[in-house]
């Protein structure tokens, strides 16, 4: 892995991504990349299944939302320092969506989709009636939980370095899946399903372990964005306006390639700052993400990277 | 005892609507394999439009249907023209992909536009009594308009040579093409047809319950279910499935909460996939 450019490309990003908003403390400019970097880590582990396998998930959301709930509850009500709480919340989502993806991994295609949609209602109702999570009124934590990491303002650079070590960690689990023999397997259910199975892929288990990858630090993500601001009630957590912009971002950069994705991310994060800078737009966020999804889908379905491909043939080598 | 079955049988007159609605989904699915996503909305769309007919001209709830139906079977052609035309024959990702987006613009222009707010129509019908127990009128009306819209649909399926035309893409689109049928102009219809029954449905759903912008994805996950329970490309399973799930609303309503009855649907959406990949009902795949 360490002999391949596309690594060290990453590793660079990542680098960038850490420094550029410390010279001269850019406050603005951290807040910006943080979501950037919580979109990025989205849509390439969605990309797991959406690029790799073929398998929409409608509802990547409940990972995040989840996760932030495990690592919330266990730094409220539990006092676990955040680092376990973040672990504990990315294991726990991680094992629910292996026993979720065992169940309905066996549906094939637009039912997996379907199945989606519905464990999000499914899991937002649970929440909304569990009491220790407080319902639909949600959990606030205090102030004092910034304290172990130097007090609120230290703890936001804290945070920020965690938000692009899980971006990291997620782009070197895409890119490390893509050229492993699981990679493989996944790209072949994403061709032909039943080719793959008589070619001795196991379908099934392989489905439902990028299932429950896809899920750990999407979770790991969800804790750090509701720790920071320090408060998480249903409808935030299982807010499916993220999820759907995760899916945009993984259809504009180009499904199935690391870098795109993570081009994508970083597009429409800029456009969407753009937008809601004017007034006109910011009620219509919903309205030009469909829009863009649509004409990509339409008129571009292998998005940016393919187009990148197409017109540069060499990029294909470096850029996965 | 009979407090559970007069809940029973008052689940039985909504699950009709909710079969009705379930035919708009699964016409389109069985003719075309595309799954319309904006199924939800579309429902929703019905239920604007019955609030803003009934408000504007003061006519009965009822006779905003005919207006409605024909209004969902241009915004289904165009629907059909916009979104799906492209994904005929491409893999069912893109379509669901497609359909999707033009839902997150129809959502996004209808939160803009009416807030999240609730909306209700007001429908005085004399109900029907039977010992302590009163069956509103709303409820039987809706269920035996949703019962006749069924049997046309039947009919016109059955008995014209439209509806056979429909038919026969249904079965095979190459061999429907190759006698001469129009199969394009055929699937711009089958979606006509089916956003216009989801726009019924939204009608007949609307004079029984209150709605706001966002209650499409309810009405959309209990189609799918009833989908499901009734079996694929099949309206007249759709019906069943639709009674099926009234019948088990009713039963379980008296004893959870309701905001439980979605999750237990779901989980016998799965567990139905999983134990009957062709749906309770199905007979033969295209059995249209």
């Amino acid at each position: 892995m360490l002999r391949r450019p596309f690594f060290w490309i990453i590793t660079l990003v990542i680098a960038a991504f850490a420094v550029s908003p410390l010279i001269g403390n850019n406050v603005e400019l951290r807040e910006s990349l943080a979501l950037a970097a919580v979109y990025i880590t989205l849509a390439s582990n969605l990309n797991l299944m959406l690029g790799y396998a073929g398998y929409i998930n409608f509802g990547s959301i409940v990972f995040f939302g989840l996760g932030g709930y495990i690592c919330i509850w266990l730094v409220d009500a539990h006092s676990w320092p955040l680092g376990y709480s973040l672990l504990a919340a990315a294991i726990g989502v991680s094992i629910l969506s292996l026993i979720f993806g065992l169940g309905i991994l066996r549906l094939r295609g637009p039912f997996f989709a379907l199945s989606t949609i519905g464990i999000v209602e499914g899991v937002q109702a649970f929440v909304e009636n569990f009491k220790p999570w407080g319902g639909s009124s949600g959990i606030y934590i205090s102030p004092e939980v910034f304290k172990p990491l130097g007090g609120p303002g230290p703890a936001l650079w804290v945070i920020y370095f965690l938000f692009v070590a899980v971006m990291g960690a997620s782009l070197y689990l895409s890119y490390g899946i893509k050229i492993s023999k699981f990679g493989l397997g996944l790209l072949a259910i994403g061709q032909n399903e039943d080719a793959a199975a008589i070619l001795g892929v196991p379908t099934p288990r392989y489905k439902a372990l990028c299932y429950s990858a896809s899920a750990f630090l999407p979770a790991i993500a969800g804790g750090l964005y509701f720790f920071k601001g320090a408060f998480i009630q249903p409808s935030d957590a299982f807010d499916l306006t993220l999820s759907t912009e995760a899916i945009v971002i993984c259809m504009l950069g180009g499904q199935g390639t690391v870098s795109g994705v993570a081009l994508g991310a970083y597009l429409y994060e800029e456009l969407r700052g753009y937008l809601l800078t004017s007034s006109t737009f910011s009620n219509f966020q919903l309205v030009i993400a469909g829009l863009l999804l649509l004409v990509i889908v339409l008129f571009f379905p292998s998005g940016l990277m393919g187009f990148i491909h197409s017109r540069f043939p060499r990029t294909q080598k470096v850029l996965e | 005892m009979l407090g559970i079955l007069a809940s029973i049988i008052d689940g039985v007159l909504v699950g009709l609507v909710y079969g009705l609605a379930a035919m708009g989904l699964t016409l389109i699915w069985g003719v075309m394999d595309v799954i319309n996503l904006t199924h939800g909305t579309m429902i929703v769309a019905g239920m604007f439009a019955l609030y803003l007919l009934a408000a504007a001209f003061g006519i009965s709830p009822y006779f905003t249907l005919p207006p409605i139906m024909i209004g969902g079977f241009l915004v289904g052609v165009a629907l059909y023209w916009i979104a799906v035309h492209r994904m005929i024959g491409r893999p069912p990702l893109m379509s669901l992909l497609s359909t999707f987006a033009v839902n997150l613009v129809l959502v996004g222009i209808g939160t803009a536009v009416w807030g999240t707010a609730l909306f209700n129509v007001d429908v005085s019908l004399p109900g029907i009594t039977v010992g302590r127990y009163t069956f509103p009128g709303a409820h039987i009306l809706a269920a035996v308009l949703a019962a006749v819209i069924a049997g046309i649909l039947y009919l016109f399926l059955h008995y014209t040579r439209l509806g056979k035309a429909l038919r026969a893409v249904t079965n095979n689109r190459e061999a429907a093409e190759l006698v001469g049928i129009p199969t394009t102009r055929l699937l711009a219809i089958a979606v006509g047809c089916g956003v216009a029954l989801a726009g019924v449905s939204g009608v007949l759903i609307g004079t029984l319950f209150p709605f706001t912008i966002l209650s499409g994805d309810g009405y959309q996950l209990k189609s799918f279910i009833v989908t499901v329970l009734g079996g694929f490309g099949n309206p007249v399973g759709a019906l069943m499935g639709g009674v099926a799930l009234g019948l088990l609303e009713g039963a379980v309503t008296p004893f959870v909460p309701v905001s439980w009855t979605l999750v237990i649907e779901f989980v016998l959406f799965v567990l139905v996939l999983i134990a009957f990949p062709g749906g309770i009902f199905a007979s033969r795949r295209g059995a249209l």
